[in-house]
Parts: structure tokens; sequence; C-alpha cells
């Protein structure tokens, strides 16, 4: 295949790419528009195996369906609640993937480079392109590289520390090493000096070295957060991997893998700033780890949590016409998803009103509990977004919270000295009543009071949210 | 332990302390139940039914009495009945203190504990048994019928092929609980209601039940009425004064007045006047539920019906609960039940009197040989939030000037943004190689094509969107295709993994992505 008939095909993969995240805007175009995104990458493939410059064909071919057999059975295998492992998972891939292939423009780099002229006219593809560079193609092409290889190595060991935390592996608190972002800032610094010393020598070593400082700054940074800010740190590495092959795209000098890379680049920006919005944090403070200080002592909580029997919690459901449930990461953790489903389907089959609201930050992914939800078939026109509903909850008779804490903390909007001040949260307590799902006494991730739980009309349903779901389940029919 | 409930002894009292509703509801709480034979028959219960329900039936009183550890009772009881109380016995009813101080005196020294069911404090813990809400809410709901029942005429308006009908104009004086309830039946029966009260927080309340508040255009420090238990203090001759002209003006068009002002141990407050009567028109009615008390009209003749020399019925029964004895009986049963339920913390039929705890302590008046009226008060206070210092409204102008404001920061922010855009893009223009620019423009026109699109994406489909970049993101897979056919073996290792991992990553990356997809469905 000609140059140009391969580069028209990146350009219908391209469009295709682009129609594919486009279509994502509603439930029922995103069906087709995956479908866009399997063919774009179906032609860019085939276009490239078999494409100027080639070589091995059958080689690469075995490798993709050997991978993806066991990305199929992965894929296949993997619960709804193990998603946010999954997403971690796969971008540790394709940031390894980047370094390799980083690397690989740089042996490639060396070898041109050590030929004779007349061997460099047989060369042919990627060696050929670099035989025709400039000096100052040259050392661009070489920052290209240290960057895509830097930005690959740091999404490869956060994506792996993030899917251990997520995966309950590695503990899910913040933890750092004595000197905490220092470290990190001297290894970036270290990083700058390496390509430095690289663009000057050219040789292997400083590649390793600013390689090793990428691989610690991953794995450093991301042990430093949280577990409820793994939305925010999972869309940063979306954002990452994609931004890594970019960079390769410019290395190598392959269009397709720039628009691909800054496409993904933005998609994991803009969910990261999205996140960060939901939290009214700053992206650095997010990333840095831990909460800001508190401007002053926290109001004081008073008044005591009152606990309830599932049987209370029937009758106040068998009352009630509007109710709204509030999911979180507690509900993903019990499984309860489907117990949930099973409760929205009998209060909607006895009429009710029976409405989901679902806080941007709920979970450990972006869009975690909508997808949680639909795995248990609960229809997506019932589950809205915290701003289409937070006005209707003085008109809700029962708001059901599960697992959710710092999302429906009042002191958000009531104590300017809370940590979360600010914070745009879900006003349930506005409803008649409130019932909260909840292990036990005591305060949530962020180790702040919620006065949620103990207003007046708030109830304490205590219990792992599946097993106080299915009593309840036995008393309503 | 066997709670017994007598027969109500009264003149015209149908209702009954124990139904078989709430009886089955005692005996989950441990204790026996026990009734005088015809106890419920005026209130619609009969004693089969009673029995069904599993609870005992007395022959007479007086074998309930020596039976019972517990009486309940809806009216304070006569003097025969103190005479069957003994020691130890505990009687629970409404025994109005204020009034019945002998009484009372004489049941403590007998070593009777009473609990009275209208010093029940007004918090929010203790509304389930509020008994005087209760029976006041059912009061205002009966006014309205009895008031319809003298009208003449149609509450709502209609207009009909015979004819238009002007809708009833119903006025509620004092907001209460029963002037609520009176305000919530007149707006459904379609009168077009106004009320009055002289706390003006309520005012919020009387709008929510559909009626017009009656605004009064005075300046006074208004008493709060959390201060004083939520009920109305009375007010100064000025504003008295005020009040009446307003009742003035309106009475000639009002049709039906409900009166339930009440101002606690005090006579009921003289708000319409004789001459207010004269003003109305002939057939109009007017319901005082102050009756006992005095009456809120001039005319008022307690326990009686009647009219007035211009045709206006006034209406002076003090029994309204009792009219309506199923209902009134059914909630006041249910209040007495909540009361037994936190008189029986561990359910076992055996009452503990927590003297420390303010709802018991206060409902309490005579206890272990003593008299203990009145209560301290209560520790936990406060039943209607202070009104909320209110935020000024913006007027329009500050409006725009905000929007104009914000407008002109956003232009700023862009511009700023775009021409520091501009300059670095010009910076790299000027030493970077052409081959690079040519990529940039890709780089930088993909970038803002994924903003673009990605704004649009629903938050629903979040998790979808970050699994299929995840699979697009593999397309880093044509870079190490292209150089697995170097001749270096490390390279071609590399390429290889990295190959390997990239098709990983697109098989799993849009098989999740479908399966996700396919499992939202609309309802």
């Amino acid at each position: 295949m000609e140059l140009g008939l391969t580069t028209a095909v990146y350009i219908a993969a391209a469009v295709l790419f682009i129609l594919s995240l486009g279509g994502l805007s509603g439930q029922e175009s995103a069906k087709r528009a995956v479908w866009y995104g399997i063919f774009g990458m179906g032609f860019a493939i085939v276009a490239t195996l078999v494409g100027p410059g080639h070589g091995m064909w059958w080689l690469s071919l075995g490798l993709i369906l050997a991978g993806g057999l066991i990305g199929y059975i992965l894929a296949s295998k993997v619960e709804m609640t193990q998603m946010p492992e999954l997403v971690a998972g796969m971008h540790a891939l394709v940031g390894l993937a980047a370094v390799f292939v980083g690397f690989n423009a740089h042996f490639e780099l060396v070898n041109v480079l050590a030929m004779d002229e007349a061997s460099k006219k047989s060369l042919e593809g990627f060696a050929a392109l670099l035989a025709k560079k400039s000096q100052v193609e040259i050392n661009i092409l070489r920052v290209e590289a240290t960057l895509g290889i830097w930005i690959g190595a740091v999404t490869f060991t956060g994506s792996v520390i993030a899917y251990g935390k997520l995966a309950g592996k590695v503990t899910s608190a913040a933890t750092k090493l004595p000197g905490g972002h220092l470290l990190n800032a001297v290894a970036a610094i270290v990083s700058v000096a390496c390509l430095v010393w690289y663009l000057q020598t050219g040789e292997l070593a400083p590649m390793l070295v600013l390689t090793a400082m990428a691989l610690f700054i991953g794995c450093h940074l991301i042990m430093g957060i949280g577990g409820a800010d793994m939305p925010v740190v999972v869309s940063m590495l979306n954002s990452y991997s994609g931004w890594a092959a970019a960079a390769i795209g410019f290395s190598l000098g392959n269009d397709l893998l720039i628009v691909v890379g800054a496409l993904v680049g933005s998609s994991g920006a803009i969910l990261s700033y999205i996140m960060c919005k939901a939290m009214n944090r700053s992206f650095v403070s997010v990333i840095l780890g831990g909460f800001g200080g508190a401007a002053g002592p926290q109001m004081e909580v008073e008044g005591e949590q009152i606990a309830i029997d599932a049987d209370g919690v029937a009758t106040a459901l068998d009352e009630a016409d509007n109710i709204i449930i509030i999911p979180g990461y507690g509900m993903a953790v019990a499984q309860a998803q489907q117990s949930v489903a099973e409760l929205t389907r009998r209060l909607r089959a006895q009429g009710k009103n029976v409405r989901f609201a679902i806080h941007p930050v709920a979970g450990r992914l972006p869009g975690h509990m909508n997808v949680l939800l639909a795995e248990a078939k609960v229809p997506y026109d019932i589950v809205l977004e915290m701003d289409e509903i937070n006005d209707d909850f003085p008109e809700t008779d029962v708001a059901i919270v599960i697992g959710s804490n710092d999302i429906v903390n009042p002191a958000a909007q009531d104590d300017p000295n809370s940590p979360i001040a600010g914070m745009p949260v879900l006003e349930c307590w506005k409803a008649k009543q409130v019932f909260v799902s909840k292990r036990g006494q005591g305060t949530g991730y962020s180790g702040i009071e919620n006065p949620l739980f103990y207003k007046d009309n708030t109830r304490m349903f205590y219990g792992d949210a599946k097993a106080s779901i299915d009593q309840l389940l036995a008393n309503i029919s | 332990m066997l709670i017994g409930c007598p027969k109500e002894t009264a003149a015209d009292e149908k209702r009954v302390a124990l139904t078989p509703d709430s009886a089955l509801q005692l005996q989950k709480l441990g204790y026996d139940c026990m009734v005088e034979a015809g106890a419920g028959i005026a209130a619609g219960f009969n004693d089969a039914a009673y029995d069904k329900a599993g609870v005992k039936i007395a022959k007479n009183a007086a074998a309930l009495f020596k039976a019972a550890d517990i009486v309940i009772k809806v009216i304070p009881p006569t003097a025969a009945e103190t005479k069957h109380l003994r020691k130890d016995q505990t009687l629970i009813s409404f025994f109005y203190p204020a009034q019945n101080t002998k009484q009372m005196e004489a049941l403590a020294k007998n070593g009777t504990n009473v609990i009275a069911m209208d010093m029940v404090p007004r918090i929010s813990r203790a509304q389930k048994m509020d008994a005087l809400s209760s029976m006041a809410n059912i009061a205002g709901y009966r006014a309205v019928i009895e008031a319809g029942n003298n009208f003449g005429r149609f509450f709502t308006g209609q207009i009909t092929a015979a004819g238009k009908v002007p809708p009833a104009r119903v006025l509620v004086v004092g907001a209460g609980v029963a002037g609520l309830a009176a305000i919530g039946t007149a707006t459904s029966l379609g009168a077009i209601t106004y009320a009055f009260d002289v706390r003006p927080e309520v005012a919020e309340q009387i709008e929510s039940m559909g009626a017009e508040f009656v605004f009064l255009d005075f300046e006074e420090a208004q008493t709060d009425g959390a201060e004083t238990g939520g009920y109305a203090a009375p007010s100064s001759p000025e504003f008295r004064q005020k009040q009446l002209e307003k009742f003035n003006e309106l009475a000639p068009e009002i049709d039906i007045v409900i009166t339930t002002a009440l101002i606690p141990g005090r006579d009921a407050p003289k708000l319409w006047l004789a001459d207010m009567v004269a003003a109305m028109k002939p057939g109009s009615v007017v319901i005082d539920l102050a009756a006992e008390r005095g009456g809120n009209c001039d005319l008022t003749v307690p326990n009686e019906k009647i009219v007035s020399k211009n045709g206006v019925t006034i209406v002076g029964y003090t029994d309204f609960p009792s009219r309506m004895a199923a209902q009134a009986s059914s909630l006041y049963a249910t209040n007495i039940r909540h009361m037994l339920t936190d008189l029986t913390p561990e359910k076992d039929g055996k009452i503990i009197q927590n003297m420390e705890d303010d709802v018991i302590r206060g409902a309490t008046i005579a206890h272990a040989g003593s008299v203990t009226y009145p209560p301290p008060p209560p520790k936990i206070q406060a039943i209607a939030a202070k009104p909320k210092e209110t935020v000024p409204e913006k007027t329009p102008e500050e409006l725009r000037a905000e929007e104009t404001a914000a407008f002109k920061k956003q232009t700023k922010n862009q511009v700023t943004l775009l021409a520091a855009g501009t300059a670095l893009l010009l910076l790299a223009g000027t030493f970077a190689p052409a081959s690079f620019m040519q990529h940039f423009i890709v780089f930088v026109l993909s970038v803002f094509v994924g903003f673009q699109v990605i704004w649009n994406v629903s938050h629903s489909l979040h998790t979808p969107l970050m699994a299929v970049t995840n699979a697009i993101s593999s397309i880093i897979i044509l870079g190490a295709v292209l150089q697995i056919g170097s001749s270096n073996d490390l390279v071609l290792v590399l390429a290889a993994i990295s190959v390997f991992f990239a098709g990983i990553n697109i098989f799993g990356g849009f098989l999740v992505t479908r399966r996700m997809l396919a499992m939202f469905q609309k309802s």
C-alpha cells in the first residue's frame, strides 16, 4: 500500500475516533459510537500492517490476536464493581507500551546515525525518515521521545499503584516516604538534567536514569493520594496515557498517533477538571494529596444519631410517594446494586416516584455509580445528576443514602471552617425524612464529622448495605 | 401489666382511649388489655372487635378499675372514678391540672401516678403523643364541616347552566393546629380562605395550606413564638385595635368565620365582636372553637347553636372531637400507645417512669405520692425555628451589572489565554523546523476537537468514556508495528511486547465498553 493511501485510511480512522467520542453524548448513540471506534482501530491497524515500512506483519498479527484473546477473556469476566481496577490496569499497559516504543525510537536513531550515507539510502520506513533528519530535527525528536518515555513511565507505575489501591491490594490510605513531595521534586529536576545530558551525548544511560526517575514519581505520587480521590487520579492517568501517545506520535512523525493522543489526553483532562470541580478543590491540591487545612475550629455537632430498623424504614417507604436514593462507594463495596435495583423495581411497581441522585465523585471512577446501576438494570432515565435533582429534595418524602458520606455532608454549606466548605453536595437533608445506610458510627474517609447523621429527620440504618437492603426487601412486597 | 380502659361517663362523650388497633400494638409491648363492656360502641368499636384483638372485656367499671394496673381515659376522671383509683395505679388521661388542682392533690396523696396527656411538652420528639394537636386537628376539620352544614350554599364557585355560584369566603382566626386544619379543609372544599394570626412567623404555614395571610400593617416587636412554647401571647392594646379594625373591614365580605384563638392559661380573647356579626350577611356562619374558654365571638353561647338577629348562625359547640368519635378515638389511642411505648423502653410490659426524660417528666403531674406539677422547663427548647435573616433580593440593574462584569471578565480571560497561546506558538515557530510545526498543527487542532467533543459527553457515560479512550489510546500499537520489522533484536523484542500489550488493551477496552453500554436501558 502506498504512503498516500495509508494516510487516507489514517484520516478516516481519525474521523471515526472523533465520532466515537462524540457519540457518547447519549446512551443510545453511544451504542453506535463504540462501533465507530472499533472500525477506526481496525482500519488503522490493517493500513499499518500492509502499509510502507512494515515488516514481519505475521508476527504483529499473531501478537495482536494473542493479546486480543487475553483482553477478550479479561473483559468478559470482569465484574462491574471491578471496573475502576480494570481501567487503571489498562492504563498501565498503554504507559508501558509508550516507554518501549520510545526506547525503540532511540535505538533506531542510534543505528541510523551510525550508518554511512550509502546504507542510509537503502533504508525504508521509519528508519528512512530518521536518516533524512537534520541535527535540529534529531534533537527535537530526542526531546519528543524522552517526553513520551517519561509520561509513559509515570503512567505505568502510577496506574499499577492505582490498580493496587482500587483492588485493595495496596492500602488505600495516603502514604508517603519521608521527604514527601520534596522527593518528587528532586526526581523531576534529575529528569530534566538527564534530558540535557541526553541531548548532548545521545547515550542510553541518561535515558535509563530518567526512566527510573519517572517510574519513581508515578509510584510515589499516587501512593500519596487517598482512596476517595481516585476518580481524579484515574482520569488524570487516562489523560497521561493520551499525552504519552501524542509525544510518541511526534517522535515517530505519525499524525494519527498525535490526533488520538490529543483526543484521549484532553478527554482525561476534562474528566479530571469535572471531578475537581465537584470536590471544590484545585487539581494541584488533589494531586499533592490531603485536604487543605481547616480555617478555624469546625462547628460542633450536637444531638445524637438515632438508629432505625428495617421495619421502620419499610413503613416510611410504604407511605412515601417521592423517593430519592443516593448511592456511594459503600454500595459498590457491599455489592448491593442488585438489591437496590430490586427495591427500586418493587417501589416503582407500587407507583412511587423513585429516582437516583448521583454526585460526580461518587465511587472510585467518573460515572462509576451509573455503570453499577445500569448493570443492575436500573433504567438510566431515573438516574439523575446532582444539578438535575438537587432542587427536588424539598418535595421528596424519603431520601435514602447508601454508603455515601462526604457528598451529602451539610457542613460543606453551613460551616465555612469545614475542610470541605464550598464543595457542592446533594442536599438530601431537605427531604422530609432521610435514611442513612452505613456500616456503623464513625466518620468517612476524610475524617470529617457529618452533621447530617445528627439531624432530626435523619435515621441511621446500620449494617452492611447489601444485608440491610435485603432485610428491607423482606418487608416490602 | 394490665391496661384497662373504662367507658367514658361524661355526658355526650363518645370517644374511647383504646381501639382494637392500638390494643394489638400495646400487646406487642408486652401489656395485656382490658376494656369495659360497651366502651367503644359510640365510637364504632363493638365488644366483638375488641375480643378479636385479644382484649379482655370487663363487665363494669368497678371490675375494670380493680383489675387494671394502668387506666387509660379520655376525659379527666369524675369524682366516682377518682375513688376507684388506688395506690401505685397509673392513670393516663387528659387532666388539665391547672383547673383540677384539688383532684390532682387528692390522687397524689392517694399514691396514684398520673400522666396528663394535655401536659406533653411541644417538642419535636413528643409530637407523636401530642393528643392536644390530634384533637385540635379534628376540631379544625369538623368546624368546617359544621359550618358547611349550617351554610346554605356551596363552598366552591361554579358556573352552571342555572347560573353562576360565587365561592364562599372563609376567614380563619388563629392559625394553630386547629386553624391550619380548618384552612386545609376549607381550601380543599373550594372556598376562598383568609387566615389571621398574631404570630407573623406562621404566615408561611398559612400560605402553604393555600390560604391568604391577612396582613396587619403594624410596627411592633412581636414576641417570638418559640419562647412561649409555640403558643400565642397576649397582644398590646394598640395591636388589638388595629386587628379589630381589619376584621370590621372584612366582616361584610366573609361568609364563614372560624375562630380558634386561645392564649394558654387565660380566657379566650374577644375578637369577633357583636358589630362584626351585625355587619355579616344573613345566612353567614360563625364557628367558635374557643367556646369552652368563653369564646372569641361576643355572641357565643357555649355548647349551643344560636342565630343572631340578622340571621347569622353562631355555633359554640365544645365537643367537636367527640362528634367525630371514630377518628378522634383512633388518633387519641395512638397518642396513648406512643406514650406507653416511651414508658416501656424494654418492651416487657412494665412501666419505667424515667423522670429524667423531658417528655415523661413534663406529662407526669403526680408521682410517688407527691404532686409534680408544674414541671421544670424542658431541657430542649425551640419548636419553631427563628425566622432566617433574608438576603435582600438583587435588583434587575444589579443583576445586569453583575452579568456584564462576568462577561467582561470572561472575555478578558479568553483574550489573555489566546494572546499567551499565540505568543508561545510564534516562539515555537521561530525556532522549530517546519516538519515539527506540521505535526504541531495537527496536535493543537486535535486538542481543540477533543475539548469540544468531550464537553458534550453525558455524565452518566464517564466510565464508558474512560474505557473507550483507553482502547483507542492503544493506537500506540502503530508505532510498535512499524518498529517490529527492525533488524535490531532488542528493538524487535520491545516492539513485540508493546504490540502484545496494546492488543490486550484494544480488545479488552472495546469489549468492556460494549458490555457497559449494552446495560444502559431506558425504562
